[in-house]
């Protein structure tokens, strides 16, 4: 007999206490997990919606403002660019005024200085004219240059018909005066007034009369003196006269 | 040699006996059930999970799917038995490339007790579903003539599903037994390889018939809705 109805039974229990271990330990558990893990997914889906959801709804607003923002940018670019201009040109103005100034001022500064290199030209001139003239005549003078002079002086003395007074008078002359010529003098000024002879060198030549602080000379550095007086005086024009 | 395991007794007490068909049926359910526990002790609700529970994830929601294509709604309620059948009958065959092992499927005790609960299991579940009286009731459609057709197809089919399985699970066994007495290289190997694939083919026809009878017996009414 193939089959044995004691084995079916117990066969037929175990296969039914093996279905309750299956249920027990592989069928429940492994649907939870699978339960549990699907509903995870979906939750995860669900929050991945939303999460979506926010960040569209947060890339509109995004979107929205920087649109806002590039227009207001716009406005305020204009605006900017317009304040700008305007006070480039109010800078460019101003800029332009200082530079007309500035060069008003330079143009008056350049006159000056032509100005003063000139008047320093002059006188650099006038000096160095003068030292010339000065050395020149240095080097002519002569006693018998300066005998002439004394001659003029005598004859002078003459035509003036000066009031001398009595009193000492200092007679001054750059060489020493020959003897004829000092009894000249003398004899002019007469006995009343005592004559002192002196050597001046500085006069260059020429002669001096000098008493009681009224002054009598015919000098080449008298001339000069006054020539150069009257330059300083005006600075163009040369004066020469006889001081007194 | 010996046509079943059943003849193979261990220990006897009047009509109590242990016999191999028991012994290496429990085997069978000790794999199962202490595997299933160790894999599903840790098991992960995260996307992360380990190669054995996605390998039970794959039997399960596999069984699932194919109960669900046979036509039963509400899988879960079916696997419990119709999963069970298959992981038994797929095991017991499986093992069999352990030297040694006798498939309990390859006794006629162990089919027909399988077949009896499939006996019992089609009206459990048909009246459970629409009820004793519209159970019964499909027994005389079309007419009160099919009564007699129809429960004859009741137990023929029960003892076509106890000898079907008894029988490709013995020979295959036997096959090998006397392969190996003739030939003892290479082909009880092939033989072997043949039985895995027949054993196979038998679970998943054995768990397949059993839902189809269980989705008859649950939807005769469907029909009906569908035209109200």
């Amino acid at each position: 007999m193939l089959i044995d109805w004691f084995t079916v039974i117990a066969q037929a229990l175990n296969f039914l206490i093996l279905v309750w271990l299956m249920k027990r330990f592989l069928y429940q558990p492994i649907l939870h997990a699978i339960d549990e893990r699907e509903k995870k997914i979906a939750t995860a889906l669900a929050n991945a919606d939303q999460k979506k959801a926010e960040a569209q709804k947060e890339s509109d607003e995004f979107k929205h403002k920087n649109e806002e923002f590039d227009r207001q940018r716009e406005v305020l670019l204009s605006k900017a660019t317009e304040e700008v201009q305007a006070q480039r040109k109010r800078l460019l103005d101003e800029a332009q005024s200082a530079a007309t100034a500035l060069t008003l001022k330079r143009q008056e500064t350049l006159k000056k200085d032509e100005a003063n290199l000139h008047q320093s030209i002059v006188r650099r001139t006038q000096q160095e004219v003068f030292a010339i003239a000065r050395k020149a005549l240095t080097d002519l003078a002569e006693s018998s240059l300066e005998e002439r002079m004394v001659n003029v002086l005598i004859r002078r003395l003459h035509d003036t018909r000066l009031a001398l007074t009595a009193g000492p008078m200092i007679i001054r002359t750059c060489f020493d005066l020959p003897a004829a010529q000092k009894n000249a003098i003398k004899d002019i000024l007469g006995t009343e007034i005592e004559a002192h002879f002196e050597t001046a060198p500085d006069l260059i030549s020429g002669i001096e009369l000098i008493a009681n602080g009224q002054k009598v000379a015919w000098s080449i550095s008298d001339y000069l003196s006054l020539l150069k007086k009257g330059v300083n005086q005006d600075g163009t024009g040369i004066g020469i006269g006889i001081e007194s | 040699m010996h046509l079943s395991p059943d003849e193979m007794v261990f220990w006897q007490y009047g009509f109590l006996k242990l016999n191999a068909t028991i012994v290496f049926t429990w085997a069978v359910m000790l794999v199962l059930a202490v595997g299933s526990k160790i894999i599903t002790r840790k098991l992960s609700t995260t996307l992360v999970r380990s190669h054995w529970q996605n390998l039970l994830e794959i039997v399960v929601t596999g069984i699932e799917k194919q109960i669900e294509e046979v036509g039963l709604s509400g899988p879960h309620k079916y696997l419990g038995f119709l999963g069970t059948l298959f992981l038994f009958v797929a095991t017991s065959a499986l093992f069999t490339i352990i030297p040694g092992f006798e498939p309990p499927t390859g006794s006629l005790s162990t089919t027909a007790a399988l077949a009896l609960c499939v006996f019992v299991a089609v009206p459990f579940f048909g009246i459970e579903e629409q009820g004793l009286s519209e159970y019964l009731k499909s027994y005389i459609k079309p007419t009160f003539i099919m009564l007699p057709f129809n429960i004859i197809s009741e137990l023929s089919r029960t003892l076509a599903l106890a000898v079907r399985l008894f029988g490709n699970m013995m020979s295959g066994a036997m096959i090998i037994a006397i392969l190996l007495t003739i030939t003892p290289f290479i082909f009880p190997i092939i033989m072997t390889v043949l039985g895995l694939l027949t054993g196979m083919v038998q679970a998943y026809i054995f768990s397949i018939l059993a839902a189809v009878y269980i989705a008859a017996a649950t939807q005769v009414r469907k029909p009906k809705e569908i035209k109200s």
